[in-house]
């Protein structure tokens, strides 16, 4: 086991230094010239120019600069914001755990509908509820997050009024954050209206952002579902008089559960990659919104640790996959 | 008896707490977070909204709602006759914001005016570069030409303040109602220095506006709560709030779920949902920008007025605006300035459509082919350059004059157009600063901006002439008349195709009185109530 995650380990290093040379490469190679775009319609002259350059470490052969940069985020120094000029990972930090409740509510609302929606397809296969449930996971599945974000305010806040517009709580709720996530700090407040209130603003995007991984998941655990089902040990136990319930639940279930918690953990790429639109679209205080507002204010420092930041958690919880997957199928150990 | 004295308990208890939850908040759903609370070091709009115009003062400010420079920490000011000392009074008894991270002992005085400035430029002052924040630039400061203009700021007395120049210059007066020039104080910052917290600074912002800061959620909600002590009265207003909501449609509906009381900027596809609904008020300018194209008026045959005539009259200027600013609209420009500024001259209206008379004077000019230049940026002014100048080559080919579309990327667009061997026509626009005419008239069409920003390199000695003694004028009634007397000769020389300035929006519940839209792009709340 130990040499097992080792390997794995030793896998994400290139994977690492890729990371860096993609995130590095990346802002370099978006159009324009940083310090130009800095200088906003005034521009500058070419002495001043000069000195920007020098101080933002740009006059420097490209080499000399991955090197520098790769040698500072080793040291856990992920620079300074241009705009705010605050350290990078305080801001990450400050605003990372609003991006991991929003992902962590639209993961339970997936999970939640897509795992008994594709049993029950597999169960029903070929059925009307089969067939419109493939259908609308299809639609889930291919629909454009901006659109659909835009649509769920307009028809459930603007003309029902039932949810909030945007935003993580009613602005009449003034609490400091302890923890960050908002559902938990309303309860060490003991404040249960404000909680109330997090709630209620949670509903719409983390519906928006578990919607994609609804459709994956109710798919993978319909197709999954399929192929137990149709196994000689099903076929047995329901041979032994067991009730269907019994057979589809302890039987079948859990053995359709493993691939289906391989496609949970790859959602998490999907999730902040969707939190980017879903953010921005709800004001909501993560990193999705935090990225793009950088991108169109090129405060590259920010874009280029940000980028990488994101991609280190992604591989975390990768190899936490791995790993809890390796624990529950000791086939893949050996293999 | 004691009845009575219960009953009136009972009523003097009702009547404070229902004072209590009367408190009048005002939210406004701001496009996006503030760099930082320093308007010294950034450069947004928002950030502003944030800073200057909630926390701070300055010596001069801008009339609300309009460009002309009025009274604010200065009373009053006196120019002298070469145009060279601005002396400056402050106002008496001016008081900093008292909150749980500073207790000012003392009021404004000369010190916190000279120390605000000299931070900007002066590299011994210790808030001036990396002790204070990384990276720091003062770009509005060096952008306005400050370290050009000015000599010295210096102390007279507690009250009186001295600026004195390098050479005369009107807009001087305009560059301090903007917001890098917002008066911070002194004794916060010799205190923030002592107790090694000098970023605080930029995070915790202590000024003499009409609301000082409580508290900021990261990219979420920034509170503020009227000053007690504003030295031109406590706002109406309690608590302002502002709720940061970066998405257009989003911003709206809030506004229209009553979420918001006021929001910037709406997509233009949802001002028809706006207009049609009864709770709200959508309130519209022009704005302080111009979109203009500039011909290069030193290749031939560009070089001739007439040749430039006919190019604006050959296009059809109603059906482009319409085409590019759909339902948002946007004034026509006659003049490079637009109508909300000073000095506006209302006598001089620009080229009419007339492709058969533009026909001719091409043709005889030998005029057949032309560059014409467009960018992928999303400007105010200019929403979309290519769609402009596929519009605008279509009008010119029927006047028998092909145009060539040049694309780059935006620096490098704007690098390359300015280049005094640039050919053809070069779409581009321009924002003010700080509602100075000369903001627009030398910025980009001084002698002195060929090559910079002068992107049609034209050099007109009357007009140079004009503007020189405008800039070195200090009484107003006399720049407003050379510089009506300089837009005449920009109309009959036409250096460049004027095209709008667009319009500026903002959604308002109708319950909100006293908000203003504002010639200067800012969202200024003072003077703004609220009824239940």
């Amino acid at each position: 086991m130990i040499r097992y995650l080792l390997n794995k380990i030793a896998l994400l290093i290139p994977t690492l230094v890729g990371i860096t040379i993609c995130a590095f490469a990346f802002v370099r190679l978006l159009p324009g010239d940083p310090i130009l775009a800095m200088a906003g319609e005034h521009g500058v002259t070419p002495a001043r120019y000069e000195e920007l350059k020098e101080q933002f470490g740009y006059n420097l052969p490209v080499w000399e600069q991955y090197a520098r940069y790769v040698g500072e985020v080793a040291t856990g120094d992920f620079g300074v914001s241009i705009s705010s000029k605050r350290p990078v990972l305080e801001e990450f930090k400050t605003l990372f755990p609003a991006t991991l409740e929003l992902s962590f509510f639209a993961m339970v609302f997936a999970m939640a509908i897509g795992i008994p929606a594709g049993i029950f397809a597999a169960v029903k296969r070929g059925s009307w509820f089969d067939q419109s449930l493939m259908g609308t996971a299809l639609v889930g599945y291919s629909m454009p997050i901006f659109w659909w974000g835009l649509l769920l305010i307009i028809f459930f806040s603007g003309y029902l009024g039932w949810t909030p517009v945007s935003g993580r709580m009613g602005l009449q709720f003034f609490l400091k954050p302890i923890t960050g996530f908002m559902t938990i700090d309303t309860i060490l407040y003991g404040k249960w209206d404000a909680l109330r209130s997090a709630l209620s603003h949670l509903v719409l995007p983390a519906i928006v952002l578990g919607t994609i991984p609804l459709a994956v998941i109710a798919r993978q655990t319909r197709s999954a579902m399929l192929e137990v089902l149709g196994e000689d040990y099903v076929r047995t136990a329901r041979a032994k008089g067991l009730s269907a319930a019994r057979v589809i639940g302890v039987h079948a279930l859990r053995n359709a559960l493993i691939p289906v918690v391989t496609t949970i953990g790859l959602q998490v790429g999907t999730l902040l990659a969707g939190a980017i639109l879903t953010e921005t679209i709800f004001a909501w205080p993560g990193i999705g919104k935090w990225m793009v507002d950088s991108i169109f204010k090129r405060d590259y420092v920010v874009v280029q640790s940000g980028l990488l930041l994101i991609a280190l958690i992604v591989m975390a919880v990768n190899l936490i996959v791995d790993v809890l997957y390796a624990v529950i199928n000791p086939r893949i150990r050996a293999a | 008896m004691k009845k009575t004295m219960t009953f009136a308990a009972a009523l003097l208890a009702a009547s404070v707490l229902g004072g209590m939850a009367n408190a009048k908040t005002l939210v406004y759903c701001s496009e996006a977070s503030p760099a930082n609370f320093d308007p010294g070091t950034t450069t947004g709009g928002n950030d502003f909204d944030a800073s200057s115009r909630t926390v701070y003062s300055r010596l001069v400010e801008f009339k609300h709602g309009g460009t002309e420079i009025e009274p604010g920490l200065a009373d009053k000011w006196e120019i002298s006759d070469d145009g060279l000392v601005y002396t400056f009074h402050l106002h008496p008894g001016v008081k900093f914001q008292t909150t749980d991270y500073f207790k000012p002992t003392r009021d404004l005085n000369a010190d916190d005016v000279v120390f605000s400035f000299d931070r900007q430029f002066n590299k011994q002052n210790p808030w001036n570069g990396e002790k204070y924040l990384p990276n720091l630039t003062w770009d509005y400061y060096t952008g306005m030409d400050m370290p050009k203009y000015v000599a010295k700021w210096e102390k007279v007395d507690d009250l009186t303040v001295k600026l004195t120049l390098t050479e005369p210059n009107a807009p001087m007066l305009a560059n301090l109602g903007m917001d890098f020039a917002s008066i911070v104080s002194k004794e916060y910052a010799d205190q923030l220095e002592k107790d090694g917290k000098m970023a605080d600074f930029s995070t915790k912002p202590i000024g003499t506006g009409p609301f000082q800061f409580v508290d900021y959620q990261l990219d979420s909600v920034i509170r503020y709560a009227a000053h007690p002590d504003y030295f031109k009265g406590k706002e109406k207003i309690d608590d302002l709030v502002f709720a940061i909501t970066p998405d257009a449609t989003a911003r709206i509906q809030k506004v229209l779920a009553g979420e918001c009381d006021v929001a910037p900027y709406p997509n233009p596809a949802d001002i028809a949902t706006i207009k049609a609904n009864k709770d709200v008020t959508l309130m519209d300018q022009a704005g302080l920008n111009i979109g203009y194209m500039s011909y290069n008026t030193t290749i031939p045959p560009l070089d001739k007025p007439e040749v430039r005539h006919a190019l604006n009259q050959a296009i059809d200027r109603e059906a482009l605006i319409k085409s590019l600013f759909q339902d948002a609209g946007a004034t026509p420009a006659q003049n490079l300035i637009p109508p909300t500024m000073w000095s506006w001259n209302k006598d001089v209206k620009f080229d009419s459509y007339d492709p058969e008379a533009a026909k001719k004077v091409l043709a005889d000019a030998g005029l057949k082919e032309i560059q014409l230049w467009a960018s992928d940026r999303v400007r105010p002014y200019n929403p979309n350059f290519q769609r402009a100048a596929e519009l605008i080559q279509a009008d010119w080919a029927k006047v028998g004059v092909k145009a060539e579309i040049v694309n780059y990327e935006w620096t490098k667009y704007r690098e390359e157009g300015k280049k005094k061997e640039r050919p053809g026509a070069f779409q581009i626009g321009w924002t003010g600063d700080n509602g100075d005419p000369d903001n627009f008239f030398a910025t980009l069409f001084a002698c002195s901006a060929i090559g910079v920003s002068n992107y049609s390199s034209w050099c007109d000695k009357d007009f140079e002439d004009l503007i020189q003694k405008a800039k070195k004028t200090s009484d107003q009634g006399e720049r407003t008349k050379l510089y009506a007397q300089a837009q005449e000769i920009f109309a009959k020389q036409a250096p460049a195709f004027l095209l709008a300035h667009s319009q500026v929006y903002s959604v308002v519940r109708n319950n909100v009185t006293g908000y203003k839209m504002d010639p200067l792009g800012i969202h200024r709340f003072d003077g703004v109530d609220k009824a239940e």
